[in-house]
């Protein structure tokens, strides 16, 4: 038996000649790979290295910066993707590849594609305005639920709204929140609930889960029917992080059920407080008002009039006499001058008197009773009487002549 | 309570300004107050005692059914 002479590699040409068979393998070119990313590393060159495993085995994998740049989702560990790339080996390590030229969550590649493209048409359409918002009501008579009835979710909001609020009535619309006919369904619910004008706000929602669980809230049915609705939407969907075409259409969006049960409703221990300071609120008004009355009253008792009642009573008095001095002083003075003027009228009056004409030596002459002041009044034997100042002189006419 | 919770609040607030406002007689002042704080217990009244309902709005697969 001839042995034919052993051919030595050094490491690296072992490496480069596997290196080229990889390399020259059509079926290696242009692949797609699926698996979870571990040992993920993004290098400050742009780089990002990784191993892809399944349940049985793992790969490594690298993406240089030129394909990462491109990418439209920032990879995780523990994130399933679909990688697509060819496999070579670097010879250094002398472990193959695969060389990552684009990647995508798994599985939903194409629901991302929808999802950006609804977004789009619906936010150049306006539905995501804020001119649109809704305010959401303070104090909601009724809580309007769609959800599942089944799922964590609606405990969690019945939990919040029956702690926070037991005065708004909750009305549930169960409904299904992923699967065939959900977004049809979660747009009914809201429609029902707007034909029946059924709750003051409404909570749209359900608990977390994979993108395709949650992808009826992506659904336009749903936006249109989250835009269409006049009562206010509170949106909920999945995680804090989950962000879905129903979130951005709604009037608010909840991080999650819970959070939108609290948004919903007041809190009925802070209504409680709000209660008793506006009690010590009350009571500090009216004690004040009270204070100042009685302020008022003591200024009033301190006044001269309450303190000394008889005080004004004596001024009077001393003003009374005064006065009536002066009336008696007033009285006196016009009698007097009525004295002097009536004794001047008297003077006058007395040298009219014929009293006065007779004391000087005139007689009044009378015949039958009537004064005699003409030779006609009289004829010869008539008697007359002539009054003197003393007495009365009887006479008979002798004769009558012309004067 | 037959009045609702909003619509009370908004009375006790009404009733704080005009009270914070003053120039209300002494008598209206009283009268303000003892409704203010008739307001403030029932409300409180209100929600010690409420109790939630839930009603639930069947959907279009389920009216069969029930």
């Amino acid at each position: 038996m001839i042995t034919p002479t052993p051919t030595v590699y050094s490491v690296n040409e072992l490496n480069t000649y596997v290196k080229q068979i990889l390399d020259n393998d059509d079926n290696l070119k242009y692949i797609f790979v699926t698996g979870e990313i571990s040992n993920y590393k993004a290098h400050y060159s742009g780089h990002l290295y990784m191993t892809l495993k399944d349940e049985k085995a793992t790969v490594k994998a690298v993406m240089f910066a030129g394909n990462a740049s491109k990418l439209r989702f920032r990879p995780e560990n523990g994130m399933k993707v679909l990688a697509f790339g060819t496999v070579s080996l670097f010879p250094r390590d002398g472990s193959y590849q695969l060389y990552i030229s684009d990647m995508q969550p798994d599985g939903i590649g194409a629901l991302n594609i929808a999802y950006e493209q609804l977004k789009k048409k619906l936010e150049a359409e306006g539905l995501f305005s804020p001119r649109y918002k809704k305010p959401i009501p303070e104090f909601p008579e009724r809580v309007g639920v769609i959800t599942s009835a089944t799922g964590a979710a609606v405990q969690d909001i019945f939990n919040v709204l029956s702690r926070r609020y037991p005065l708004a009535e909750v009305v549930l619309r169960p409904a299904k929140v992923q699967g065939d006919g959900a977004a049809e369904d979660i747009a009914q619910a809201i429609k029902t609930f707007n034909e029946l004008n059924a709750a003051d706000v409404l909570i749209v929602g359900r608990g977390g889960g994979s993108i395709e669980d949650l992808w009826a809230f992506n659904e336009e049915v749903v936006a249109r029917a989250v835009f269409e609705s006049h009562i206010p939407v509170i949106s909920a969907v999945g995680h804090e992080t989950d962000y879905t075409i129903c979130d951005f259409v709604a009037d608010l969006r909840a991080p999650t059920p819970s959070a939108a049960a609290e948004i919903a409703v007041p809190d009925k221990l802070e209504l409680k407080s709000e209660l008793i300071s506006y009690k010590q609120h009350l009571l500090t008004i009216v004690k004040t008002r009270i204070t100042n009355e009685r302020t008022k009253i003591k200024g009033i008792e301190q006044k001269d009039v309450m303190c000394n009642p008889l005080a004004k009573i004596t001024e009077n008095r001393r003003e009374l006499v005064y006065m009536s001095e002066r009336l008696g002083n007033l009285t006196a003075g016009v009698l007097d001058e009525n004295k002097r003027k009536f004794a001047a009228l008297a003077g006058k009056l007395d040298a009219l008197s014929p009293v006065g004409v007779i004391s000087r030596g005139y007689a009044l002459v009378e015949s039958d009773g009537r004064i005699v002041t003409s030779k006609d009044d009289v004829s010869t034997g008539d008697s007359i009487s002539l009054k003197v100042s003393d007495g009365v002189i009887n006479a008979e006419v002798l004769n009558v002549n012309e004067g | 309570m037959e009045q609702n919770y909003e619509k009370s609040l908004k009375r006790l607030e009404e009733i704080v300004n005009l009270l914070e406002e003053g120039g209300q007689p002494l008598e209206k002042t009283l009268e303000l107050f003892s409704e203010g704080t008739a307001l403030i217990s029932s409300c409180s009244k209100y929600l010690d005692e409420a109790e939630q309902k839930i009603t639930k709005l069947l959907s279009s697969g389920e009216k069969d059914a029930q």
